[in-house]
């Protein structure tokens, strides 16, 4: 092998490496310097950067020996070469400001984005807006939206010129409390800044061997034989895994059990993701090239790739075990009489539309490390190190499959970088467990991005048609909807995201008679299942789209349509469920539509409605405005429930555990506020533990916007526990009713007198004999089943979004200029990371309107790589103006109520309406394409059905 | 950044063919299953081009040259890639890097990095074109790696620095062959052989390009249309260079280039045959646009453009760089082309 030698972040390092290693995975496997990610390997996304002699490169291209005898720039090195050169801070100033500006969520791009800004700020000491949108240009987010990225880069370059960080600028919100309400700095920003923090892949152990899974050839095929002699005969193969080696349950899933953990045997392919057969190896290398030695013997199948073909009779079925065909769940909403609504209706107006398959693109591809029980001190039992969004099912789905008894199986949480519901359903956990078993060391199994893409489930593909009907005064009286969803191979949570579709399919508005039809279909096309958002996105497009449809033809105006028909407290739902309390809606349209009155003023004072296009220079401006809300929780009678301990210790601090999952939204810092809240302690001194299935208890699933209510309750009320039985101690030792006595800042007093530190009180409740470690199962509030009435959700946020779209006449391209948003979160608990949700989820929604498409052809994806699935990158944000509306739910911690979803839901058909305003063309299919919108403005037309990635 | 430009060997997938694509070969590709990640075995770094020229005659088809590797690392990493055993990497050859004038043209070395390309003063004073293509080259950390010399091998008939350089009379050296270790100097016209195929043996490579200085009555500009979906290569590029006669008002010299019209780059010749000698007014102009759309062979490539829009983009893109172009030659009074909405009112 040849030798090299390389100076990294000043130390100089001598290295025998194959010849082949690229930089990246030099510095991470050869130099153990795992701060640098590979997010694509592909040089697309910009994760990987580091410097080398004073330049940035994609290192997961840079072959290695091309840096021989560079001077190469880490992560790990950044604050080191600031502190020698100018302060004796501990960050650099861009790390330190991407902690305070939470410009880190998730924290697998950060590296990348502060090295890539490093060299930006090395040559220019006060970039703008477009100098820092040139630099980051392929340097890619998917969780912050990049808005406090930019202001973090700006913050960084005046603290290197003056010396001050100046604080970043939130949305006004309520007064705060002692922590809840406050824009506390999320716990693990250092780490995540610094490169430190332990992603899955950033592990390994000694003797660890390496998987590599061979997928099926076709979209449908049952597998013959699996002849894997010549793989197996492979130096440094150790064993191929196949169906034949699965002891439990051949089949695995979150709500079905119908996904194969190898497809074969009795199950065949369903998807060209299906797993045939996993090569465990010594090296990588050697376990990826000896999947193509593994000869599979296929009888291909006829594939069904349509939705609506899938529903008719002649179509291939690809579960005959189920009694529905291909039908995997029929969804119905029944609400009044539509037929004596529609006869009521002055005006009637119907429409078709269609969604993309959409990919989470997660920036960190899946990855589980398994060691075996018994291996070292450390692993008592079977451990899976992987991050996931439900510990718990990963732990009964894989004891399942290997035949054991639960508690014989560890799930340990690694930090994770993004999940957006991609990461719920069983990726490699049961794989490597089985190889680490059966071949007693420890097993890594890392996708890359081509595997990620062609195996997760992604968000279902939609085709609604929705027929509403209202007076001639804009009340709605009539709405008719049939909705198909593409669920894909697998059912996945495909019937829940489908029931959110069809139960959210009349809009946040009154509706007294609805009759919606959803059919949730099986289809050879990749699974479907959650992802932010979870059906209500689809749905309203459609809806929205309608409410413009339904206002241009009553010749009223889309604000004012909305306002009437407006969700309020006192309305009742399609599903039949009385809305008793923070229902913000109206106060979300107010505070958008005033700002767009602004913008007015200020640029087009003459204009003669708010929704006019207006030319400037070669571009057409239009605005756009929609409405959404999202539930908050499981909701339709699943019991929603999560289980978080708290314990507090002699030395003043205390800890918080549940299983819940971390994967960027900062739920460990709205845990850490509830716990300091309630015992009066500093942010600072609560530690937070997630996602470990033998240490914290059961948070229930990371999903449905639920775990600041459910989870951040658990933790609300356990401290609460704890906070009463030190103050019933320190009264019984000082006297007096315990009622009188409060805990703050880190000490218990009555009135002003401060009677001893919250230490001294832990001490107290020891020497009592009290529990200082305390767990609570909160329950939420019961729900309903679908069809029953009722509540079938214990809350819902709200949100209205307007758009300014400017589309150029000369060649159709489409750009979200401003982006005015409202939202109703009952509570901010932290301002910071709330704006970060928001402001990720607008531009993640932005990508489903204008980029995002996973397109696959009779089965078969064409999208193989990140490359040919944009994401929106930095120069495609929009300016955003966030409006937090708090209307408080009872239940609700502090009133708060669920944030993650809502952010991604009205934007999309706020943009379509946007470039309708502009340019005349309605576009009924996302994401919208600018050569067939171009070719439709020419042509004069004012709907345009096609897409991007249209055959 | 990525685009795949080899044909795969025995893919075992069904392969799907849509009857819109135009070039499967780069377009329709994506069946290699899995990457290989030891993708050679052998890694040269040579610092003569005598030892260069020695490694790749000595490996000969199993020999790969290597100058950025943006796009080649990525190719080779694909299941169904022809697995080079030596890789020769040629930036480490002297003034492999370098850009300089040399009597009267610029030479740029192959390996000079399109980040560096992009800011140089003697570029964008005398290949603009250039100079813009390479900005706009993917991001910055690519450009900070990726060459012009690999850009040029990879012969895909829309590649933004193949644009900008066709229309400025370059010649490429190509060392190796006959040539031997100094080279001998050929158009860039003659380097392309079909989509993603260039015509180099397997014993030559690029060493350098030149081009000729710009006086003050030339100039050059570049332009393009993307789409913001999973498609890397443009909609559309164009690229024109003028030479403006001052003292006729005419334009003196035109070329034309327009892309992807095609599997190779080509020049748009019956339009630059009629532009030249004429006064640059609408009327010529519109002219000029017409030639260009009436015989170039714009085709339907999935996902990326249709023929209709790649016509409709031809005006577009023409006015932006023949309106640049001859503003940099010294002529700022081109006319803007009308449009339909020319009538309204500004907001």
């Amino acid at each position: 092998m040849p030798r090299i030698e390389m100076t990294v972040n000043g130390v100089r390092y001598a290295r025998e490496v194959p010849s082949h290693r690229s930089l990246a995975d030099f510095l991470r496997r050869d130099l153990g310097l795992t701060g640098t990610k590979v997010a694509c390997g592909e040089a697309e996304c910009g994760a990987c950067t580091v410097i080398v002699n004073g330049r940035s490169v994609d290192s997961c291209v840079y072959p290695v020996l091309k840096a021989s005898g560079a001077d190469v720039q880490t992560i790990e090195g950044v604050a080191g070469s600031y502190q020698d050169a100018q302060s004796s801070d501990e960050l650099h100033p861009l790390q330190e400001a991407f902690a305070e500006y939470g410009a880190t969520q998730c924290g697998f791009c950060t590296p990348g984005f502060v090295m890539q800004a490093k060299s930006l700020l090395d040559e220019n000491a006060n970039p703008n807006d477009g100098e820092i949108a040139t630099a980051l240009k392929d340097t890619l987010c998917r969780c912050t939206g990049y808005a406090s990225i930019v202001g973090a880069v700006k913050a960084a370059a005046v603290k290197m010129r003056t010396g001050v960080l100046p604080p970043p600028e939130l949305p006004h919100v309520v007064d705060p409390l002692a922590a809840v309400g406050r824009p506390l700095v999320r716990p693990d920003a250092v780490a995540k800044v610094t490169g430190s923090a332990i992603f899955a892949d950033d592990l390994a152990f000694e003797g660890m061997l390496f998987g590599a899974t061979l997928r099926s050839a076709h979209a449908h095929a049952k597998v013959l034989s699996i002849q894997t002699d010549a793989a197996t005969a492979v130096p440094g193969v150790v064993t191929v895994l196949t169906h034949r080696d699965v002891p439990g349950n051949e089949r695995h899933g979150l709500v079905e059990h119908d996904w194969p953990v190898f497809a074969g045997g009795v199950n065949p392919a369903r998807y060209f993701g299906d797993p045939i057969a996993l090569v465990v190896a010594e090296s990588l290398e050697t376990a990826r090239n000896a999947i193509d030695l593994i000869d599979v013997k296929y009888d291909v199948l006829p594939a069904v790739t349509d939705p609506v073909e899938a529903r008719k009779e002649y179509s291939p079925v690809l579960h005959p075990d189920r009694p529905t065909g291909n039908l995997l769940k029929h969804i119905a909403v029944r609400h009044g009489d539509v037929d004596d609504g529609f006869a009521k209706a002055d005006v009637v107006v119907e429409q078709t539309y269609r969604t993309p398959r959409t990919e989470h693109a997660f920036m960190e591809p899946e990855c589980s490390v398994a060691v075996p029980a018994g291996y070292d001190a450390d692993h008592a039992t079977l451990t899976i190190y992987v991050g996931s969004q439900i510990p718990y099912s990963d732990r009964s789905q894989v004891a399942d499959s290997l035949a054991m008894a639960e508690t014989d199986v560890r799930i340990r949480g690694t930090v994770m970088g993004g999940g957006f519901g991609g990461k719920e359903d069983i990726a490699a956990q049961i794989h490597a467990a089985l190889a680490a078993r059966a071949t007693s060391r420890p097993v890594k199994i890392l996708y890359d991005r081509e595997e990620s893409l062609r195996f997760h489930p992604k968000r279902h593909a939609t085709q609604i048609r929705i027929k509403t009907g209202a007076t001639r005064e804009g009340r709605i009286v009539a709405v008719e909807a049939e909705l198909y969803g593409d669920s894909g191979a697998y059912a996945s949570l495909g019937e829940k995201v489908m029931t959110r579709a069809t139960t959210h399919a009349t809009g946040p508005y009154a509706v007294e008679n609805a009759k919606i039809d959803c059919y949730a279909m099986y289809t050879n096309n990749a699974p479907c299942g959650a992802f932010r958002g979870f059906g209500v996105t689809q749905s309203a497009f459609a809806v929205e789209s309608t409410m413009d449809l339904l206002a241009e033809k009553l010749g009223v105006d889309p604000v004012e349509l909305r306002m009437k028909n407006a969700m309020r407290v006192g309305t009742v739902t399609a599903t039949g469920q009385l809305l008793r309390e923070s229902v913000g809606l109206v106060e979300c349209l107010q505070k958008v539509t005033d700002d767009i009155r602004v913008w007015h003023e200020e640029n087009a004072p003459n204009a003669d409605s708010f929704w006019e296009s207006h030319r400037v220079g070669g571009k057409r401006l239009g605005w756009g405005i929609a409405a959404g809300y999202k539930n908050t929780g499981l909701g339709g009678g699943a019991p929603d429930r999560a289980e978080a301990e708290v314990e507090v210790f002699a030395d003043g601090r205390a800890a918080v555990r549940t299983s819940s999952a971390e994967m960027g939204q900062n739920l460990i810092g709205v845990l850490a506020a509830c716990v300091a809240e309630e015992l009066g302690l500093p942010f600072a001194d609560v530690e937070v533990l997630v996602m470990d299935t033998d240490l914290t208890p059961d948070g229930g699933p990371t999903t449905a916007s639920r775990q600041t209510f459910v989870s951040g309750n658990a933790a609300r009320y356990a401290a609460r526990d704890i906070a009463g039985r030190v103050r019933e101690a320190v009264a019984t030792r000082a006297g007096g009713d315990a009622s009188c006595i409060v805990l703050r800042d880190g000490s218990v007093a009555r009135g002003s007198d401060v009677l001893m530190s919250f230490a001294e009180a832990v001490t107290l409740l020891e020497e009592a004999g009290e529990p200082t470690r305390v767990r609570h199962v909160y329950e939420a509030p019961k729900t309903q089943p679908l069809g029953t009435g009722g509540d079938m959700h214990f809350a819902f946020s709200f949100a209205v979004h307007a758009a300014l779209v400017s589309v150029d006449v000369e060649t159709g391209e489409v750009a979200v200029e401003k982006v005015v948003a409202a939202h109703d979160v009952g509570r901010a608990v932290n301002p910071l990371s709330l704006t970060g949700q928001l402001e990720g989820g607008i531009v993640m929604g932005l990508g489903n309107a204008l980029t995002e498409h996973y397109i696959e052809h009779d089965g078969i994806p064409w999208t193989r790589r990140l490359g040919q699935y944009k994401m929106p990158n930095i120069t495609m944000m929009p300016e955003i103006t966030n409006h937090i509306v708090e209307h408080p739910v009872t239940e609700g911690p502090y009133g708060a109520k669920g944030v993650g979803e809502i952010s991604s839901i009205p934007i999309s058909p706020a943009i379509a309406s946007g470039v309708f305003n502009a340019v005349g063309v309605r576009c009924l299919a996302l994401p919208l394409d600018q050569d067939a919108l171009l070719l439709a403005m020419r042509a004069g037309s004012s709907v345009l059905e096609s897409r991007w990635g249209d055959r | 950044m990525y685009l795949y430009v080899k044909a795969r060997r025995g893919s075992p997938a069904p392969t799907y063919r849509s009857p819109w694509l135009l070039y499967p070969l780069f377009e329709d590709d994506l069946f290699g299953h899995d990457i290989v990640m030891d993708t050679w075995d052998s890694y040269f770094r040579p610092s003569s081009r005598e030892e260069a020229l020695f490694l790749i005659d000595r490996y000969g088809t199993r020999a790969r040259i290597i100058a950025g590797g943006t796009d080649l690392i990525l190719d080779l990493r694909s299941a169904d890639a022809e697995r080079p055993q030596a890789v020769v990497d040629i930036t480490a050859l002297p003034g492999v890097d370098r850009i300089v004038e040399e009597g009267d043209k610029i030479v740029i070395g192959a390996g000079a990095t399109h980040g560096t390309i992009a800011v140089d003063p003697l570029v964008r004073r005398h290949g603009t074109s250039l100079s813009e293509a390479s900005s706009v080259v993917g991001g910055p950390q690519v450009r900070n790696v990726a060459t012009i010399g690999g850009n040029l091998a990879h012969a895909l008939p829309a590649a933004d620095g193949t644009t900008g350089l066709l229309v400025l009379e370059t010649e490429v050296l190509v060392l190796g062959g006959d040539g031997g270790a100094n080279g001998t100097w050929r158009p860039l016209h003659t380097l392309f052989a079909g989509a993603g195929t260039n015509t180099l043996d397997h014993n030559q490579f690029i060493g350098a390009i030149r081009f000729p200085k710009s006086g003050d009555n030339h100039g050059s500009a570049f332009d393009r249309i993307m789409r913001p979906q999973g498609v890397a290569l443009p909609m559309l590029a164009a690229a024109a260079a003028i030479s403006w006669d001052k003292a006729s008002g005419t334009v003196d010299a035109t070329a034309i280039a327009v892309g992807p019209a095609g599997p190779v780059p080509v020049r748009a010749v019956e339009a630059e045959t009629f532009l030249s000698g004429k006064e640059p007014s609408e009327t010529n102009l519109r002219e000029t646009i017409r030639l260009v759309q009436d015989n170039s062979t714009f085709r339907t490539s999935a996902f990326r453009a249709t023929r209709e829009y790649r016509y409709e983009m031809v005006p577009v893109l023409l006015t932006r760089v023949i309106g640049r172009a001859l503003a940099r030659a010294g002529y700022g009074g081109f006319p803007r082309l009308g449009t339909e909405e020319d009538g309204d009112a500004e907001d």
